[in-house]
């Protein structure tokens, strides 16, 4: 296959990983590293990584920050290296992405001996059993180990029970499906690739897929990582985990170097030796920090002529491009230092500090670690609830063992998710047992320079680094990582974490243990932002909501703009008018004619119940008992801190039957409070609610002419002594039936004419084509905000943030002063703080220029000459060019307002200062002369 | 993510759910009896242990019904659910199997 890397073209075979097959073509200098600049090449085989970071693909499928040692190979990949950090692409991503809501009772975290006997001992209990894998296949640390191997016997057993899973109606078998995150309740996180970066798509296929489980029972087999050894020159092209050349030799068949020195604190590198060896690699020593090891292992390498070094470390690795020499030397007593140095030619160092159980899942939700004396990493103190360890994650690294141990644990999690089994029956597999390691996390070089000893490669930390922060007087890891940023990289520190707490923990000569380790968190490797999004985007990311009438308002060009979800017309543009001409249009034919406008988004909850009336009064600020059937009253509500959350007109339909009206954007949030006090403080009392806003269109018809218009559509009397303001009427309005109210939001005459959705569209036409002699004008909510507001009435969310009471907007009157009704928020109207005098409180201003317009937002200040930082007095909340006032005008909360009347503020902007007359808020008809036309 | 148990639908995810807060704050008998202080406390003062809390949740995307979870905020362990007039302990609501 081929693929381009940095601009150039390579070969490589199927099944290779973009690592192996650049070592197999000689690659040894990778990229450069993110601070130091120094050359890196590939040191590990899987997702532990800390230097072979690509970015992956063109255009919107680039894709940051990517492991060359977990991409596979495909035909056309195009890679480029990255020094540790990435960009993200400009362009939108083509690729789909989807999720998976999936529920078992067990997962089965990896797919190596552990995860794969365990999932197969959970499954065939019935169990639904979730296996995920991140590697293209599955084995795990078999896949690297040489076909001679002792443990045939246990790999036999391994193949049969996975052909045995596959007949298993309930178990469900995933690979390159890495699982990034646990959370409480079993709840996890998975991303699964689909199709390979570089690959060509099949349609309808997702590229990646996130998978969001719910399981009962939990089985961490995830395995261990090598970890390195922190020495001076370790980050040197050539030096590399002992286990990920073996993974390359077994797995790829790539030999990684000619003459290699191996440095091991265990016997695990042993396997790593003889197999290079025999495969033809010139192994020119064994560095063994151990004084004496005489395992089987040892005397292999010995009967095979390898210079075996005890009681020895490696403490320099020399070279330019890429490592040529190291210098070793005998380990002093139990100290990092080094003496009698010895120096030995090589083209790779091979290194094994050791094996660190993979539990960041379960530290993600908490779990205590504990240092683990013998396999010198860190162990699991106790797994949380519904979890369970297998193999080596669990600390276990001998096959035969983790072949008892993993169908255990898959029993357990599946009789704890109720689940019966028969015993199972598991090979014998003859192995010889490993030496117990010594551990040695740094070593000193003889120079003392620590500066390049590295604890973390991705984010170039070193021993010094660590010693300083140490020095500056950080003693929790916590800290010590954000000092050095070491642990912080996109690999999340796999090879970094436990030497960096290492070599804290001997600077600070405190155990292990009590370092600890840096908090893990989900992700476990970088999640595309598409993966998470899925299918919410575009149109898809949030629903639209349109009123029954959205067609016409299209076809008539509206502009739309968004409130919460509902598309409500902005403005409706003549020819080329902009925002402003068209507003100024549409106010002008509402005051001097008549207009429409679509109100169908505002909430409506139907209220019955004998209790209703009750109800109202306690979340109304005004009282309802004495509400006529048939008529309707405005209405505000507070929360219970006295602040105003919401206002509408309630309908008396019945005598126990209301609907209440809420703004757009606050019907759910009014329902919701409303449910809120009748379940959690009145259960008493007998009231229903009922959402009905999308049961009902609502078409508004306002102006002097609005009377004549609706009466050639009904015969429902309209005059006022029939139809008076604030009243209810039923009927029908052009065939349909209808509830017609007499409510204004303008101070025109107008008519509110409700009627069932679906017949929205057909009446909003008839009353267009009705209103055609009076030359009726639709508009949108511009129109409306600045009609309004020229009365004086406010918007919730504009004049009012959760800071401003009634009694600030000078609504007094619409506060029950009856002693017995305690609706909610009143107490509150009275703390000392609500009822200051010196409160912002709602004004009208006038700016000195008749055309300039304030900003909304604009702080306001006495005194414009007052150096800064300026007294903020108060700020603009609503401003408009007015038509019926031929003039500018603003809404605005100002300290005291009611007591500045006449008065002039200035809003200081950028070079200027714009001054204005402190007014009424009601500017327009303030004798409501024109509200019965 | 939680796994919630609704005392009226049985367990369900987190995201159905909003939260409400510390459960069982009394409503003042007679709010206009009580000093601006008293009346402060009830409005803003809530407990904020580690430990075992008292809560209300709303199963808002289910049966919209407001209900009590007894929950340590340091395990995040749900303990029990209740109906809202019900008090933890005669709780006759869903109790989830300790694993
Ligand atoms: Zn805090
Ligand atoms: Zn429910």
């Amino acid at each position: 296959m081929s693929f381009s890397f940095d601009g150039g073209q390579r070969r490589g075979f199927a099944g290779d990983t973009l690592a192996s097959a650049l070592l197999a073509s000689g690659e040894r200098v990778f990229g450069r590293s993110i601070y130091h600049d120094r050359p890196r090449g590939i040191v590990a085989a899987g997702r532990d990584e800390p230097c072979a970071y690509v970015q992956l693909g063109e255009a919107g499928q680039s894709e940051p920050m990517q492991q060359a040692t977990r991409v596979e190979i495909v035909e056309g990949l195009v890679a480029a290296p990255l020094a540790g950090i990435g960009s993200l692409a400009a362009e939108a991503d083509p690729d789909r992405y989807d999720k998976v809501h999936a529920h078992c009772d067990v997962l089965v975290v990896g797919a190596g001996p552990a995860g794969i006997a365990a999932a197969w001992a959970a499954g065939r209990t019935g169990a639904r059993t979730l296996l995920l894998e991140d590697d293209s296949a599955l084995g795990g640390q078999l896949l690297g180990v040489a076909a001679e191997s002792p443990g045939a016997a246990g790999r036999t057993w391994l193949d049969e029970k996975l052909a045995e899973i596959a007949t298993f109606r309930e178990t469900r078998v995933h690979t390159r499906t890495i699982v990034s995150g646990l959370y409480d309740g079993g709840s996890v996180y998975a991303l699964e690739t689909r199709i390979r970066p570089g690959e060509a798509g099949a349609p309808g296929v997702s590229a990646r897929r996130l998978w969001q489980i719910r399981a009962r029972q939990l089985v961490l087999a995830a395995g261990a990582l090598e970890r390195p050894v922190a020495f001076s020159g370790n980050d040197l092209p050539g030096v590399m985990l002992a286990g990920a050349a073996r993974m390359y030799l077994n797995r790829f068949g790539v030999r990684c170097g000619e003459q290699a020195v191996v440095f091991t604190t265990n016997d695990s590198a042993y396997s790593a030796a003889l197999e290079l060896h025999r495969a033809g690699c010139t192994i020119k020593a064994i560095v063994d920090t151990r004084d004496d090891p005489r395992s089987v292992f040892v005397s292999r390498a010995r009967e095979a002529g390898i210079d075996v070094r005890s009681g020895s470390a490696v403490a320099v690795a020399h070279g330019g491009d890429g490592i040529e020499a190291v210098t070793v030397g005998r380990l002093l007593g139990e100290s990092s230092v080094v003496s009698e140095l010895d120096a030995l030619d090589c083209d790779r160092l091979l290194v094994s500090g050791g094996w660190d159980p993979q539990t960041q899942l379960l530290r993600q939700v908490g779990a205590r670690m504990v240092a683990q004396g013998a396999s010198s990493g860190f162990g699991i103190e106790t797994p949380p609830p519904a979890s369970t360890l297998a193999g080596a994650c669990n600390g276990t690294f001998l096959l035969g063992t983790t072949l008892s141990e993993g169908p255990a644990a898959g029993e357990r999690a599946a009789l704890a998710a109720g689940f019966r089994a028969e015993p199972v029956v598991v090979p014998d597999v003859a192995e010889p047992l490993e030496e117990a390691p010594r551990p040695v996390f740094f070593v000193a070089p003889p120079d003392g320079d620590l500066s390049s000893c590295y604890v973390d490669l991705h984010r170039d930390a070193t021993v010094d680094d660590v010693q300083r922060a140490v020095g500056a007087g950080l003693t929790s890891i916590e800290h010590v990582k954000r000092y050095t940023s070491a642990g912080t990289g996109a690999e999340q520190g796999r090879t970094a974490t436990v030497n960096v707490a290492a070599v804290t923990a001997e600077l600070i000569g405190a155990p292990l243990t009590e370092v600890g380790l840096q908090s893990a968190r989900p992700p476990i490797i970088p999640l595309a932002f598409g993966a998470m999004a899925g299918r919410h985007r575009g149109d898809l990311y949030e629903p639209v909501r349109v009123t029954p009438i959205h067609s016409w308002h299209v076809e008539q060009g509206a502009v739309f703009e968004d409130v919460g979800q509902w598309k409500r017309p902005l403005y409706y543009p003549l020819d080329d008018e902009d925002l402003d001409a068209a507003v100024l249009r549409e106010c002008a034919a509402v005051r001097a004619a008549v207009g429409m406008v679509d109100a169908s988004t505002l909430g409506k909850i139907d209220v019955r119940g004998p209790d209703s009336v009750e109800f109202l009064n306690r979340v109304y600020t005004n009282a309802y008992e004495n509400l006529a059937v048939g008529a309707c009253r405005y209405g505000l509500m507070c929360t219970l801190d006295g602040m105003l959350f919401d206002d509408g007109v309630v309908m008396r339909l019945g005598e126990e039957h209301f609907v209440a009206t809420t703004t757009t954007g606050g019907a759910a949030a009014v329902l919701d409070w409303m449910e809120e006090w009748l379940q959690t403080e009145w259960p008493d009392l007998d009231v229903y609610l009922t959402s009905v806003t999308e049961q009902w269109a609502t078409i508004a018809i306002v102006g002097p002419a609005s009377r004549d218009v609706l009466g050639r559509l009904t015969e429902i009397p309209l005059d006022n002594e029939s139809f008076p303001f604030m009243g209810i009427r039923h009927g029908v309005v052009a065939d349909v039936p209808a509830r017609v109210s007499r409510i204004s939001f303008s101070g025109e005459l107008a008519f509110e004419v409700n009627v069932e959705g679906l017949s929205g569209l057909a009446v909003w036409d008839a009353i267009w084509q009705a209103g055609q002699p009076e030359g009726i004008t639709p508009y949108g909510t511009e129109t409306m905000h600045v009609l309004r507001a020229e009365k004086g009435y406010v918007i919730v969310g504009q004049e009012t943030d959760g800071t401003v009471t009634p009694v600030d907007l000078g609504m007094d009157w619409i506060i029950s002063k009856k002693k017995s009704q305690q609706f909610v928020g009143k107490r509150s109207l009275r703390r000392e703080d609500t009822a200051r005098p010196d409160r912002k409180q709602l004004v009208g201003l006038l700016p000195h220029d008749h055309k300039v317009r304030l900003p909304e937002g604009a702080q306001l200040v006495l005194d414009q000459s007052e150096p800064v930082p300026m007294r903020m007095v108060g700020h603009v909340t609503s401003s408009y060019d007015s038509v019926a006032l031929g003039r500018t005008f603003a809404l605005a909360l100002l300290e005291s307002g009611s007591d500045r009347m006449g008065e002039t503020v200035y809003a200081p902007l950028e070079g200027r200062a714009i001054a204005a007359e402190v007014t009424g808020p009601v500017l327009f008809d303030p004798e409501n002369e024109r509200r019965d036309g | 993510m939680l796994l919630i148990s609704c005392p009226w639908c049985g367990e369900r995810d987190e995201v159905e759910f909003h939260y409400g807060g510390e459960s069982h704050i009394a409503y003042p008998d007679d709010p206009e009896a009580i000093t601006d202080d008293a009346w402060g406390e009830f409005l803003f003062v809530r407990n904020n242990p580690s430990g075992e809390f008292r809560e209300r949740w709303l199963h808002t995307h289910g049966c919209r019904r407001w209900f009590n979870l007894l929950r340590d905020t340091s395990t995040h362990e749900i303990v029990r659910s209740y109906r809202m007039g019900e008090s933890a302990d005669q709780s006759s609501g869903a109790e989830r199997e300790s694993d």
